[in-house]
């Protein structure tokens, strides 16, 4: 278990949410009741508390709305260190507590990469004394994140590291990949890659085929990423080691992670939200904040993403926020770095497949609370007595536009500017403490 | 030497060479720890030289270094009289192209009696030992053996516990590339040892477990109740080839100090093939410590060595008296 520096609990206060529709996809509940924190724990929970409130507790009429555990967010790129410019673990949580985020997990990617005990250690302590969220990290896998050595995976763990990631690089030398997998099994640690075969990908900017050759912009191939992703599910049969594809895009990659599966291999995966409700076509005329890795893909790639989502075939989905300033977004499309914001949009977009009918409320909240819990041994993204209590509350059917300008993130670069979402985020709780509550009107 | 103490000789250790521990009978180990308990007994007494090998010549040839190893066949063949030869193959023609058998065959043509050999890739001693009419004894052979090195270790703990039988042996650290842990699991398995093997899944062979060993991720727990604790050399290229992130880490998982040595049983030894990494598998006050019989494998290396000798001498006698 993760040793990550805990948030104090609200010691001595009592809330209670009453008039709820409490959904826990861990528990399978979805009923109308309520829901009462205690301490900073969830100390009571139940359709008996649908009207009553205990005397002395702070009353939160819920309204009708979905009370839910608060969501859990495990790729999240930061700037801090070395890139605070673009954000920092402070306005990241404000992002994340106003999306109903309550525990983010960092990537290593940061200058100097999170490749240390003494960065592990200086993320939890900047995270304790900034953060409105949990704030959790991934270490390197790599030292550098070159690919060349593998990192002191057992210290790091014992530091806190959640987990294991090459972060936006994947480990090209399969050798390296196969000792890290091995390595890391000791230790029961996770391993979470980035599945892409840069020399086959190149310098593809954008998903290859049609798309490209219109827009003049050269294609990767969704082969360079299942290639890795094979690859890399034959490396886990030979050493037993606990791996993640970070975000995979395409159906195939969809095919290769079930067949994993039906081996009884350790091998889950995630998706992105871009990639869940985003394609290729949205690109529209070289739209850089639409730029990601891996690209967006094809119409039917998205589909079988989606459906691999409500099948289980997939884990988990995440934001993959990745803030970039003005200077790197604002250059050509195939010059533009790749990155999109994602925290506090993460619930709408993804509650807009909800609307759609193509995966039901229960089963998106799961690949958003309960299954990142399991998979990274954390002990929330459930509604629980005695659970921490983090939770979000939400209200499925209020629509509003996105407006860059009005996004926490220090950056701005969201692929969702000017989206039309139904549902937003009304309070988020984080150990019994609220963290962001909905006005009623945007700030401005 | 007699015809009839050769008959006992030939008797229980039927062989002509030893290139490898493995089909070693637990009887034929026996015999060879007797002759090597009487030989350390003789040299501790300050015995004379003894005349087993007189007039015998014995090559210690080396085409990798080992200033251990070579001294101690080198320091035997003397107690046993023997002319020895140390072949300085880094410098010799083998250097400038010269195939391993063409040296066999021209060494064979210089009729020694017995060749001690030891070479970087394994079964190059298999090979050469089929192209030599004298016995041939392996010093090493890249990861594959490394007898005397094992019948050393089984003598050094035969003789600090009176017994090897229902011992439980940890052996620690890289077993991957380790000679000495495979001839090591050979000979305590014939003895009626439990073996238990300790290393990261990068440092482990594959299917450890068929070797006839239990196998441990986690010291800790694999030196829970060991007799013996026999660590083994980590390369510090191990560490470039990604086998291990760092000494730093594998020292404070694998490297034995005295929190993990506590886990074994109060009187368990401690034993290192040496060269030691101090600080990297085995912490300093540990190697120095009262529990160590790290010294008394070196003592015991050249009593092994003298014993494989002689067992292997009475063969050369026996071919002789056969020839026509």
């Amino acid at each position: 278990m993760s040793k990550a520096i805990e948030k104090p609990k609200n010691v001595g206060k009592a809330t209670v949410f009453i008039n709820a529709r409490v959904i826990d996809p861990a528990s399978r509940r979805d009923e109308p009741g309520g829901l009462l924190v205690k301490d900073g724990l969830i100390a009571d929970v139940g359709s008996h508390l649908r009207r009553n409130a205990p005397d002395g507790a702070t009353v939160i009429d819920c309204k009708g709305h979905v009370l839910a555990p608060g969501l859990i967010d495990a790729q999240v790129f930061t700037g801090e260190p070395g890139y605070e410019h673009r954000e920092t673990l402070k306005t990241a949580s404000h992002a994340a507590a106003a999306g109903g985020i309550t525990t983010i997990v960092v990537m290593p990617d940061t200058n100097p990469v999170i490749d240390q005990v003494a960065l592990v250690d200086f993320i939890q302590r900047r995270a304790r004394d900034n953060a409105l969220v949990h704030v959790h990290t991934m270490a390197a896998l790599t030292k550098g994140l070159k690919g060349e050595e593998m990192t002191e995976i057992g210290l790091l763990k014992r530091a806190g590291a959640i987990a294991f990631s090459n972060g936006k690089g994947s480990v090209a030398n399969t050798r390296v990949m196969r000792n890290a997998l091995n390595y890391a099994k000791d230790f029961n640690a996770l391993v979470v890659h980035h599945t892409e075969d840069t020399y086959l990908s190149g310098s593809g900017a954008m998903n290859s085929g049609e798309v490209a050759s219109r827009l003049g912009l050269p294609g990767t191939s969704k082969l360079a990423e299942t290639i890795m992703l094979e690859r890399d599910v034959r490396l886990v049969e030979m050493t037993g080691g606990r791996y993640h594809a970070a975000t995979i895009s395409c159906a195939e990659s969809v095919d290769v992670v079930r067949n994993a599966k039906a081996r009884k291999l350790p091998v889950t995966c995630g998706v992105s939200i871009n990639h869940l409700t985003l394609n290729e076509n949205d690109i529209g005329p070289y739209r850089t904040f639409l730029k990601v890795r891996p690209p967006l893909r094809r119409e039917e790639d998205r589909v079988a993403m989606v459906k691999g989502l409500a099948n289980g075939d997939i884990d988990i989905v995440v934001s993959s926020h990745d803030p970039q300033d003005a200077d790197t977004k604002r250059r050509p499309f195939s010059e533009a770095a790749d990155g999109a914001n994602g925290l506090e949009t993460l619930l709408s977009a993804a509650l807009r497949l909800v609307h759609s009918g193509d995966i039901t409320l229960a089963a998106m909240l799961k690949a958003l609370t309960i299954n990142p819990a399991r998979l990274l041994g954390l002990h929330s993204g459930r509604i629980s007595k005695g659970a921490v209590a983090d939770l979000v509350l939400f209200d499925p059917g209020e629509p509003w536009v996105v407006n860059k300008d009005l996004l926490r993130s220090r950056s701005k670069n969201t692929p969702f500017d000017e989206a039309k979402m139904q549902g937003r985020v009304l309070r988020t709780m984080v150990a019994g403490e609220t963290v962001y509550e909905y006005a009623g009107v945007e700030r401005t | 030497m007699t015809s009839k103490s050769n008959a006992n000789t030939l008797k229980n250790f039927p062989r002509r060479h030893l290139l490898t521990c493995e089909g070693l009978s637990a009887e034929e180990i026996n015999f060879l720890l007797g002759l090597a308990d009487k030989a350390a007994d003789h040299i501790r007494r300050g015995g004379r030289k003894r005349d087993v090998l007189a007039g015998r010549t014995l090559i210690n040839l080396f085409f990798e270094s080992s200033t251990r190893t070579q001294a101690s066949f080198e320091m035997a063949g003397k107690h046993l009289s023997a002319d020895v030869m140390n072949m300085n193959v880094a410098t010799s023609s083998v250097t400038k192209g010269e195939t391993l058998i063409d040296t066999a065959v021209t060494l064979n043509a210089m009729r020694p009696d017995i060749i001690v050999v030891r070479h970087h890739a394994a079964g190059a001693v298999e090979l050469l030992s089929q192209k030599v009419d004298c016995s041939v004894i392996n010093a090493g052979d890249g990861a594959h053996q490394h007898p005397t090195q094992a019948l050393l270790d089984a003598l050094t703990i035969r003789r600090a516990k009176g017994r090897v039988a229902g011992l439980t042996v940890a052996i620690c650290g890289d077993i991957l590339h380790s000679r000495v842990a495979r001839s090591n699991i050979n000979v305590l398995n014939a003895l009626g040892a439990r073996v238990r093997l300790i290393a990261p899944s990068t440092l482990l062979p594959s299917s450890p477990e068929r070797l006839g060993c239990e196998v441990f991720t986690d010291m800790w727990k694999g030196l829970e109740g060991a007799d013996v604790v026999m660590m083994l050399r980590l390369q510090r290229e191990r560490m470039d080839a990604s086998y291990v992130p760092s000494s730093r880490e594998f020292f404070h998982f694998f490297g034995l100090d005295h929190e993990k040595l506590a886990r074994a049983k109060p009187d368990a030894l401690v034993m290192h093939p040496g060269p030691m990494n101090r600080g990297v598998e085995i912490a300093s006050t540990v190697a120095d410590h009262s529990r160590s019989v790290i010294r008394e494998q070196v003592e015991m290396g050249v009593a092994v060595r003298m014993a494989v000798l002689e067992a292997l001498s009475a063969h050369l006698a026996s071919f002789e008296e056969q020839a026509p």
